[in-house]
């Protein structure tokens, strides 16, 4: 079993929403021991069959309304109506882990990521670049504190 | 536009911004008249725009990964027909033996788990707990709760779908699957094997979601006539007329069956099909021009092709196929909340084609790309997509680079049948000047049975209110209903 998963989620075709995926691509390449790096478009009920296969995990996400740069934060399962699309919040999706599995979702933070415009086709902003930029910082300084090493 | 629609003195407009539970934001338009009775039905779908922008200037051989990005839910979809672009573009006629099973279980793969995806957490709610039930449980979380062991099921079929993908393309999610003129890496035997373990669960959980679905559908009278409207057909068929999803011709024909045309090679599709522009909707209407703009919309989707086909080539889905067709009598069901059902079928379809796909030797072969012929600057590729048919046309330069391209996605099809359907049950539910939660969940389920990808994959959070307004006939708000992303509803007037 891993000890962290780190899921980003986002359109790295759609602007600003590929801040998830980015961040997901910088971490990897540090090749961290029992880190596993995962990315998808959006979040959804089955990848409660991931979180079945870690410790710990930690979400990323792109915000358009997110206080600057991020907002990390440890987040808990949420029995809400979050289900307003083809996609699920991960509060929710944490929830559904413990009615899938019987038993509470493992601990799970949520950094959330500053965007500003998510037109198809568009790079990353230059200020949504700029919070990538402290995000990233942030999450090294995290997994330093975890005590995640380089493999 | 909409400043056009209140000038009118007679018409009042109703307004319900985005729908919630399809992908992406929309908007629905209902005018009014003086008596409250509807006179048109505009679902707009705000985001569905710069497609084309977006691949032109790009080389061809990126195209099938740049598609990638278009959609959230579909991503191989897009890929897979930009493939069979790119396949004529390199002058490829006919992929390898393993190639073009490879694409064909990747595609299946791809529709199993999107249809999985589409009963299980987006209308398996309405269905099991009635469209006026309470929106708090009316979700899949409600489903886990009280039918966990179906809710279950619906995850590991949607699992397994994005398994057989991962297998093929590599990866999850943006893998490199295709390459012109074929495929880009092998499927193991030790991968074949591993997709193996789960095929029989697979096909039993795809049994019982028939049925359920088949259940709901004819023991519920009012399931036929909630938002169902007589549409033509348009769907690829097998050189036999079997249901066909990767590739075939086009077949059309009209609300009573009649026959458009038939086994048409899409590669002409702008011979049989052309699509207006309307100034209030990012989105194109397509329409056979053999019966012209008023009457020659269509229906796309898995309602489309079950009714469409002369027969499935796979037993389990042959044999609910005829009693598809038992229940209509002979003839279409033109049932909006059919669709349901025809997509239970085709999921059954596919996890049928993949147990025989997977017990192919060929499946594992190592032939993946055919002989390059002479370069072309034109490619359509065609393919039936989850939500129905999807066509790629490209244009590229003397370097290779896409001068111009055209796509008419699924949810573009079914774009004047929904407005159809919408219009059916506003007609329906709309009473007087307050607009209901009730009416607004009855639209979402009209909409919702077309399983419309509205915005193709921007989801932020925080992106995804649900506003419900109520003008008067001189533009003055008359009520408003703004449900939140966490499902919150307020009234803001």
């Amino acid at each position: 079993m891993v000890k962290l998963l780190l899921f980003g989620y986002g359109n790295p075709g759609r602007g600003d929403d590929a801040l998830g995926p980015e961040l997901i691509g910088r971490i990897a390449q540090l090749h961290l021991a029992d880190v596993e790096c995962q990315n998808d478009m959006q979040l959804q009920v089955e990848h409660v069959t991931d979180l079945a296969a870690c410790k710990r995990v930690l979400f990323i996400d792109a915000d358009i309304s997110c206080a600057e740069p991020f907002d990390f934060s440890e987040i808990g399962a949420v029995k809400d109506d979050s289900y307003t699309s083809h996609a699920m919040s991960p509060t929710a999706l944490l929830h559904a882990y413990s009615q899938v599995y019987g038993k509470d979702a493992p601990p799970a933070f949520l950094l959330r990521i500053r965007g500003y415009d998510f037109e198809l086709g568009d790079p990353l902003t230059g200020k949504a670049s700029a919070n990538l930029e402290r995000a990233t910082e942030k999450v090294r300084d995290w997994l330093a504190d975890i005590q995640v090493v380089r493999e | 536009m909409e400043q056009n629609i209140t000038s009118s003195p007679n018409l009042r407009r109703v307004a319900i911004d985005p729908i919630s539970r399809v992908e992406g934001h929309g908007k629905i338009t209902l005018l009014l008249d003086d008596e409250n009775h509807i006179h048109e039905a505009r679902f707009h779908i705000v985001e569905f725009r710069g497609f084309e922008k977006f691949i032109q200037g790009r080389p061809y051989w990126e195209v099938p990964f740049l598609v990638q990005r278009l959609c959230g839910i579909c991503p191989v979809s897009h890929q897979l027909a930009a493939a069979k672009a790119v396949d004529q573009l390199v002058g490829v006629e006919r992929l390898t033996p393993t190639a073009e099973k490879l694409r064909r279980l990747l595609h299946f793969g791809q529709t199993l788990q999107s249809h999985a995806l589409h009963f299980f957490h987006l209308s398996s709610p309405d269905l099991l707990f009635g469209f006026g039930s309470n929106p708090a449980q009316r979700n899949i979380v409600g489903v886990l709760d009280k039918y966990p062991e179906l809710a279950l099921k619906g995850v590991k079929l949607r699992k397994y779908g994005q398994q057989v993908i991962a297998a093929i393309a590599g990866k999850r999610i943006h893998g490199t699957a295709t390459v012109p003129g074929g495929m880009n890496k092998i499927l193991t035997i030790a991968e074949r094997d591993a997709l193996l373990v789960d095929i029989k669960d697979i096909l039993a959980w795809s049994q019982d979601a028939l049925a359920l679905n088949e259940q709901i559908h004819t023991a519920n009278p009012e399931h036929r006539d909630f938002a169902t409207i007589r549409s033509n057909f348009l769907s690829m068929v097998g050189s036999g007329g079997e249901l066909e999803i990767y590739h075939g011709g086009l077949r059309a024909r009209s609300a009573s069956g009649a026959t458009i045309f038939d086994q048409f090679d899409y590669r002409g599709y702008q011979q049989i099909i052309r699509e207006e522009v309307r100034p209030w909707s990012y989105m194109k209407f397509p329409f056979l021009i053999e019966l012209g703009k008023e009457q020659g919309w269509y229906r796309v989707g898995p309602l489309a092709r079950v009714n469409n086909c002369d027969f499935i080539s796979t037993p389990l889905a042959e044999a609910a196929r005829k009693r598809f067709k038992e229940f209509g009598q002979g003839g279409f069901v033109h049932d909006t909340l059919a669709y349901h059902w025809a997509r239970m079928i085709e999921a059954l379809h596919c996890a049928e084609a993949i147990y025989m796909l997977l017990h192919d030797d060929e499946i594992t072969g190592t032939d993946l790309v055919a002989d390059l012929g002479e370069k072309r600057r034109e490619g359509i590729g065609v393919i039936e997509a989850p939500r129905g048919t999807l066509f790629h046309h490209y244009q590229i330069d003397e370097e290779g680079l896409i001068t111009k391209a055209n796509l008419i996605v699924s949810t573009t099809g079914n774009n004047q049948a929904m407005n159809e359907s919408v219009r059916s049950v506003a007609n329906a539910y709309l009473d007087g000047r307050e607009i209901t939660e009730g009416l607004l969940n009855h639209l979402e389920v009209a909409v919702r049975a077309y399983d419309p990808c509205l915005s193709c994959a921007t989801h932020a959070l925080g992106k995804m209110p649900l506003q419900v307004e109520l003008l008067d006939a001189d533009g003055m708000l008359v009520d408003r209903l703004t449900k939140g992303g966490n499902g919150v509803i307020e009234r803001t007037v």
